[in-house]
């Protein structure tokens, strides 16, 4: 974990309430994908935690959907303006496991932190294919990016609108893969878990105190434990969720 | 330079500066940021006889200048405090540690004292009978002058080393129950835990804490933590450590006036983890400017 100050350099709509901000600044305590940062915002007390989307030696990319007071402050800023945050935070996902053929589903602002995540399997020489699912078109973003890095891409939207109708589970059944890698809200993360041939994780979310492990805010019960979301996760294995009803 | 040290029922303490309990853990989350041997000491996580999961979450909610957590003592029990927490913040922390111990019956909180009082590690005793997030338990004890009381002398009889009632703010007359820990034996007061409050989620029209109610803190209650540090320094002999929405230099010097000997810092570690070493630097300059020599000097200052 580090804390450091991050100067905003852009922060553009990528619909009407997901935001994509690109920020500069110290990525060094960046060690895997999935992991989240926990950004320090002016009028709020509590820090807000926010997936990675992507990030290289000296920029933070986020993508986030405005949802309460933390994310409208955030979209409201614009470059040159700079921000508190403590980078590093979470456990990411495990890259060793995915075979050959690894498979990624993310649903709404689920979708960011499978960027990165995609980025670096492709660059392990794997052949990754990536489910996008969505409510309906209107809120789709992030299909071209994926394409561009060489992902095999479908989208998915609920009401049928754009790509394949229906849930990113729809689109898995016909799918070949040797390991899926998952992050979205906790009903699709159970879906993929009943429908998932192989092996996974899942990425998790809580309303956190702190972020980094001291508060015991954003507690879970797994089948191998207690654990902290914010620092055993928010990645599990999907062998160790035990789902409370 | 001036002088930071103060005494703390006996023990020496380089500074005032307490992380309180349950925002800090076991300490060893911190020392990976900064070297924590720069406190005064810290209170670790609230202590039960038995691992605790604590509540359902959410156990959060932001608030103006301020939090509501319901935790609910979230903790792995005495035993494992003692034999897997207290070795690995033994690597990273070589002074004397708060134990903070909670409880749901007078001999839960006898039987864990008793178990944390023979750790070499452990400094003080900090009896918290002031919880607002598990029921049947923790504040009820803190509420009644009697029963707190009896807790005190529950864990007095069977502890040699300084024990320091942790009060809650959510009663009528804190003064009597500070007064009576004291007749029954304490060593020492500490206050003041959260305040209960609640929040409201207006999508969902439902509490956005899991548990409903739960402890506010933050800044936004210093003002109420000063006025009962005042109140109950000016009742009792003993020392009396002072918490609740200190987040600067400033706070600190502002509670010892009001006749806190040390003090505690909680919801602001959540925030920015540095927030005491950075709080425990600041000081000389800080004291400087109101021209104070030494910390000790100025403890119950006002009259």
């Amino acid at each position: 974990m580090k804390q450091s100050i991050f100067e905003v350099r852009s922060n553009t709509a990528l619909t009407d309430c997901v935001y994509k901000m690109v920020l500069s600044g110290d990525t060094s305590a960046i060690t895997a994908p999935g992991q989240f940062v926990n950004i320090k915002l002016d009028g709020l007390f509590l820090r807000r935690p926010i997936s990675v989307c992507d990030y290289d030696e000296a920029t933070l990319t986020i993508v986030y959907k405005v949802v309460g007071k933390g994310t409208e402050v955030l979209s409201r800023m614009s470059g040159g303006e700079k921000l508190d945050i403590l980078t590093g935070l979470g456990n990411g996902y495990d890259l060793t496991k995915a075979g050959e053929k690894p498979v990624l589903l993310g649903g709404g602002v689920g979708v960011p932190p499978m960027y990165n995540l995609a980025k670096k399997l492709l660059a392990q020489g794997k052949k990754v294919s990536v489910i996008l699912g969505f409510n309906t078109k209107s809120e789709i973003f992030y299909e071209e990016e994926f394409k561009k890095l060489g992902c095999d891409v479908t989208v998915t939207t609920v009401d049928g609108s754009y790509g394949v109708k229906g849930f990113v589970t729809t689109a898995l059944e016909n799918m070949e893969y040797t390991y899926f890698y998952t992050c979205g809200p906790e009903p699709m993360l159970k879906a993929v878990h009943k429908a998932s041939k192989t092996s996974g994780q899942m990425s998790f979310e809580e309303r956190m105190g702190c972020g980094f492990g001291a508060c015991m805010g954003c507690s879970c019960k797994t089948l191998t434990g207690y654990k902290r979301i914010c620092k055993e996760g928010p990645v599990m294995e999907k062998e160790e969720i035990a789902w409370e009803n | 330079m001036g002088k930071l040290s103060v005494n703390l029922c006996g023990i020496e303490l380089n500074n005032p500066v307490i992380p309180a309990s349950g925002t800090f853990g076991f300490g060893y989350e911190f020392a990976e940021l900064y070297d924590i041997n720069e406190l005064g000491t810290f209170s670790f996580k609230g202590t039960t006889k038995d691992p605790r999961f604590g509540n359902p979450t959410p156990r959060i909610a932001e608030c103006p200048n301020g939090m509501i957590n319901a935790v609910g003592l979230q903790n792995p029990g005495v035993d494992k405090v003692i034999s897997q927490e207290l070795p690995k913040l033994a690597k990273c922390f070589h002074k004397p540690v708060m134990a903070n111990v909670s409880g749901f019956s007078v001999e839960d909180y006898a039987y864990t004292c008793e178990k944390l009082d023979k750790e070499d590690q452990v400094g003080w005793l900090e009896v918290n009978i002031s919880c607002p997030n598990v029921h049947g338990g923790g504040m009820s004890f803190g509420t009644q002058p009697e029963a707190a009381a009896e807790v005190t002398r529950a864990v007095k009889a069977v502890t040699t080393k300084p024990v320091i009632i942790k009060l809650s703010p959510n009663v009528t007359d804190i003064v009597s129950i500070a007064k009576a820990c004291e007749d029954a034996g304490a060593d020492g007061i500490s206050l003041i835990n959260t305040l209960l409050g609640m929040r409201i989620d207006l999508r969902s029209r439902k509490p956005v804490i899991a548990n409903k109610m739960g402890g506010f803190s933050g800044s936004a209650i210093f003002p109420v933590a000063v006025r009962m540090v005042y109140q109950v320094a000016q009742a009792v002999k003993i020392p009396v450590v002072g918490m609740g929405g200190v987040s600067s230099a400033e706070d600190v010097i502002e509670m010892m006036l009001a006749g806190a000997t040390a003090v505690e810092i909680g919801a602001a570690n959540l925030v920015n983890p540095y927030i005491c070493r950075d709080i425990i630097r600041s000081l000389p300059e800080v004291m400087a400017k109101y021209r104070i020599n030494s910390l000790e000097e100025i403890i119950g200052g006002v009259k």
